[in-house]
């Protein structure tokens, strides 16, 4: 069984090579540019695993996590944020939002498969 | 004639002068002065200087020494002509301070000190008896000659008449002197029948004159034969009598109680000085015109042995002249009264102010302070003071027999009274004179003139014996009384003028100098001497901590109760309080204290005000010298005050300078963030991609181009952004070199079209310009103007997001300045960004949309600062709209 992982992230280069690796590695994988619609998209599509960028037009990361957070259906849902400011009080509040896993850009692409295969127990 | 008639028009001559005296008291008090101010009033009271001295004693002392009498004239009219400004600060000084005699005016000055104000007093009092005496002695004198005695009434028996003229005197000073308790709400009565009375003496003398000159000798030029023919012509003249005599008589002018009276206290208007300054060296000339033709034909036309004293009655005697005669005697009447009636005002005043007010304050002080009815008591002390002066005048005269020469006697009390003359000129002008010096050097003076002239003039074997006077105290041959420093052979007034003026002058300086003038002192001592500077009044009180209601019962007691009301009702509706109690303000404690020395002489009010001001019997010193601590604490607080508002300023400062740092340091923190993000980006992409490249994964050769062009465009991404921050950097920094020359504005924003047109190749994009309008020649760093247009261009070409894309760009000038606009008909930038756009990485859109660093603007517009111009959005335009201004030279246009 495949397993759904849904990207939220606004630059296209990114989305592009996420999509790929992933893809081969055998995910089902969607995405989603806008910050606005994000926390709705997230209910909607009901993914396995959110891949969340902190730089999304309209809405932060931060911000999106916190509601995801906050709604049951989405309470707990394993979220991997990745952030291009790599500084430790951004990786401090994420934590605090209750984010699942945190890592910075750029990234090496085993890392990412390795982090969320573990994220949903495969 | 017979005695009851010479009585009958006597008493009548006084009541006519107490009608005169009661009708323009009357009249001042209604407040109608008129003519009561004018300076005729005020010229003919000043001569009061001409007692019956001069009436009778003017002809004798011609008749004894020749031209010697002049004297006596020529001092007060060098004085009022050449000196008259002296004259004009004291009338000043009196009237600022509500001077009420010369003991005021030397106390006042000396820190209100009772002691000067007490010696000054016992000084005049000395000095002036024996004057009081003379005019008694010579109002008798005339009395005896004129009148037939009647039946019964022997010589010795004058002395009756002598008392009874005392008493009237008393009786009329009382009634007309004492009636205002404020001596300085000046006496119009006793004025203006004194006025009366120069004017009866002048006549009387000059018709004497006149029936001498015509009526006797034959006309001016037999007068002036008999006078050449005369002994009093041969008499010789004796410089330095005359000098010292010209001396003694200006500067007792000065000092008479008497003249100081009428010449400052009585003063209404200081302008009356410059009319009396002319007017009454006239009167005195006038007065002396017919002494010497009168000395000689009295000299012919009496026996051998006549007193010359009388000629002035004697010959219209001789003459049977009776009606002459009787207005003879009513004109020496006046003279005499005049002097005696102003002199007691004045000696009262002084006596009641300096000697039983004090003596009353100590001893109510002892009492333990319950205060009684100082209004009655100053009233009543004044009165008895009267009495006692003339009953003084009176023993003198009973006692000393009315022997001496009336010239003697006006001489010796000249110069005792002239002791105070170093004391009151010094204080005038010289600041530094101290109440030390002027004590030292008054008693010194006065103890000169006790010992040279007064007492040796009593006769010898009264009080000094023959022995002592002829060879010193104990045969001390230096201490000799009337050749003192074993200088014989000198006239004796000019021997007591010469000793004891330069005694009293120098132990006056001396003591000034040695001694410390105590705080009051050197306020007195400034308003005095700067008594002409404005706004020189420097505060005697400093802290007004008294209840007003305390200082409203005793200014009642002394005021009376319905002036004190009044003056502190006036007070407080100056301050703008209700009620009748004002605030203790220095200035109102100042003008009360004045008001109150009006009454009880300026030691006394202050000492009263002092007593209720503390509460306690504190000194003077004691009461300056806390206010000197309290004025050195104030200082030195406002001192901190100062020093603590100038640590407040630093620490403001350094609030503002610290969040001017919290706030770049948030900018820093935010850009270092933004710039991590901007550099990570790519660089993401990079990776990713090189990776996949790497893993040697099966990829198809579209997909290895496609991933290897990404690469490749993010690399060339990184490289601009990297381009554009060391850009900014630079001219942020102020290092970028400008490189100035000429352009075509024209062909500027051709290059700019130019080279963003592969932004937009997809779309076709319009671009208006209206090129003639371009036509100008700039003087500018091109490269960098450029680098604006086309950043502008681009970003038209790249977000605008109309159908039918369209930029303006439009050319305006006026004066000096350019302004190029860039207008597009896209949906334009929302109110609320359009001021964050020129920040740093303040992209709107996503950079997924475009490549931008998001620094573009930015760069524009540090550029613009940099080329002396601006740019900034145009709100309103409909679309995105720019406007660059610069200055640029005036009417440059291409050709």
């Amino acid at each position: 069984m495949h397993h759904h992982v849904l990207l939220l992230e606004d630059e296209p280069n990114i989305i592009e090579a996420i999509r790929f690796i992933l893809s081969r590695d055998g995910w089902q994988v969607s995405c989603h540019s806008d910050g606005a619609t994000a926390v709705d998209t997230v209910t909607r599509l009901e993914p396995d695993v959110v891949v969340l960028d902190v730089m999304l037009p309209n809405r932060n990361g931060f911000d999106i996590l916190r509601d995801l957070r906050a709604q049951r259906a989405t309470a707990s849902l394993p979220v991997l944020m990745l952030t291009a400011k790599g500084q430790a009080k951004d990786r401090e509040r994420a934590e605090d939002l209750g984010v699942s896993a945190f890592m910075t850009k750029p990234f090496a692409n085993a890392e990412v498969i390795e982090r969320l295969r573990s994220l949903v127990g495969a | 004639m017979s005695f009851d008639i010479v009585v009958g028009v006597s008493l009548a001559y006084v009541l006519v002068l107490f009608v005169v005296a009661f009708l323009a008291e009357r009249r001042a008090r209604r407040g109608r002065l008129g003519w009561l101010r004018s300076p005729l009033v005020y010229t003919l009271s000043l001569s009061i200087y001409c007692t019956a001295w001069t009436f009778y004693g003017a002809v004798g002392y011609a008749v004894r020494s020749g031209l010697e009498f002049l004297t006596i004239y020529l001092g007060p009219t060098l004085l009022m002509v050449g000196w008259w400004w002296l004259l004009r600060k004291l009338v000043r000084i009196g009237r600022n301070q509500r001077i009420t005699s010369i003991a005021d005016m030397i106390s006042s000055r000396y820190g209100k000190s009772a002691t000067l104000g007490g010696l000054v007093t016992a000084i005049a009092v000395l000095g002036t008896t024996p004057y009081i005496a003379l005019q008694l002695q010579s109002v008798t004198l005339s009395f005896g000659v004129f009148a037939d005695t009647p039946v019964g009434w022997d010589t010795p028996d004058q002395w009756l008449v002598t008392a009874w003229v005392a008493i009237g005197l008393t009786v009329f000073t009382v009634l007309f002197g004492t009636r205002n308790l404020d001596a300085n709400e000046r006496h119009h009565g006793v004025v203006t029948a004194i006025a009366v009375e120069a004017v009866v003496k002048l006549v009387a003398l000059l018709a004497v004159g006149i029936f001498v000159v015509w009526g006797i000798a034959g006309g001016i030029g037999e007068t002036m034969a008999r006078i050449d023919a005369s002994p009093i012509s041969q008499v010789p003249i004796d410089g330095s009598r005359w000098f010292t005599l010209i001396f003694l008589s200006g500067a007792a002018f000065l000092c008479l109680p008497r003249m100081f009276q009428v010449l400052v206290v009585e003063n209404d208007d200081e302008r009356h000085l410059s009319t009396a300054s002319w007017a009454f060296p006239l009167y005195l000339a006038a007065i002396n015109l017919f002494v010497l033709p009168i000395a000689v034909v009295g000299l012919d036309l009496l026996p051998p042995g006549s007193n010359p004293d009388l000629f002035v009655l004697t010959v219209p005697l001789a003459m049977n002249q009776d009606m002459l005669a009787m207005l003879v005697f009513l004109g020496g009447f006046s003279a005499a009264t005049s002097m005696v009636i102003v002199a007691a005002i004045a000696l009262s005043t002084m006596v009641s102010n300096h000697v039983v007010i004090p003596i009353w304050m100590g001893v109510r002080r002892g009492l333990g302070g319950t205060s009684g009815d100082v209004r009655g008591l100053v009233l009543m002390s004044r009165r008895l003071s009267i009495a006692a002066v003339l009953a003084l005048g009176f023993l003198y005269h009973q006692v000393s027999g009315g022997g001496a020469a009336l010239a003697v006697i006006g001489l010796i009390s000249f110069c005792g009274v002239v002791q105070v003359l170093p004391a009151l000129v010094g204080g005038l002008f010289w600041r530094g004179a101290t109440r030390i010096g002027a004590l030292a050097g008054t008693l010194c003076g006065f103890a000169v003139w006790v010992y040279c002239l007064l007492l040796p003039s009593i006769g010898a074997d009264v009080v000094m014996s023959a022995e002592m006077l002829a060879h010193g105290p104990g045969g001390i041959a230096w201490l000799t009384p009337q050749a003192l420093f074993g200088v014989p052979g000198l006239d004796p007034v000019v021997h007591c003028m010469l000793w004891s003026m330069l005694i009293n002058t120098m132990v006056f300086c001396i003591g000034s100098l040695a001694s410390f003038p105590g705080p009051l002192e050197r306020l007195q001592g400034a308003q005095f001497v700067n008594v002409f500077e404005d706004g020189a009044n420097p505060r005697g009180w400093n802290e007004g901590a008294v209840e007003s209601e305390d200082l409203l019962v005793m200014a009642q007691r002394i005021l009376g109760a319905r002036e004190a009301q009044n003056l502190f009702l006036a007070e407080a509706r100056a301050q703008g309080k209700g009620g009748y109690l004002p605030d203790n303000t220095p200035d109102f404690l100042e003008r009360l204290e004045r008001e109150l020395a009006g009454s009880v002489g300026a030691a006394a009010a202050h000492a009263m005000v002092e007593q209720i001001m503390t509460g306690s019997s504190v000194t003077v010193r004691d009461l300056m010298a806390v206010a000197d601590e309290t004025a050195q604490i104030m200082e030195y607080s406002s001192q901190l005050e100062g020093k603590s508002r100038e640590l407040e300023r630093t620490a403001r400062q350094l609030r503002v300078a610290n969040d001017k740092l919290t706030a770049l340091s948030v900018q820093k923190d935010a850009f270092l963030s933004q710039i991590s993000h901007e550099l990570r980006t790519p660089m993401t992409s990079i990776r990713a991609f090189s990776e996949i490249l790497m893993s040697g994964e099966t990829l198809s050769a579209e997909e290895q181009t496609h991933y290897s062009g990404v690469i490749h465009d993010e690399a060339q991404r990184l490289t601009r952004l990297l381009d554009a921050l060391l850009d900014l950097s630079v001219l942020e920094d102020g290092r970028a070199q400008l490189a100035e020359q000429d352009a075509v504005l024209r062909d500027l924003i051709d290059r700019a079209i130019l080279s963003t047109t592969s932004l937009s190749s997809n779309t076709v994009f319009e671009i208006r310009r209206d090129e003639p309008s371009e036509k100008i020649v700039l003087r500018t760093d091109v490269d960098r103007l450029s680098q604006v247009f086309i950043n502008l261009v681009a970003n038209a070409r790249k977000y605008c997001d109309a159908e039918k894309p369209r930029l303006d760009i439009r050319v305006s000038r006026a004066g000096g300045e350019l302004t190029i606009d860039f207008v597009d008909n896209g949906s334009g930038i929302p109110a609320a960004s359009q001021q964050v756009i020129f920040e740093k990485f303040a992209r709107l859109s996503t950079a997924s949309a475009v490549d931008g660093a998001g620094l573009g603007l930015a760069i524009c517009r540090e550029i613009m600062v940099r080329l002396g111009g601006s740019v900034a959005y145009l709100p309103g335009q409909g679309g995105a709209a720019f406007r660059v201004s610069m200055p640029v030279a005036e009417a440059v246009r291409a050709a």
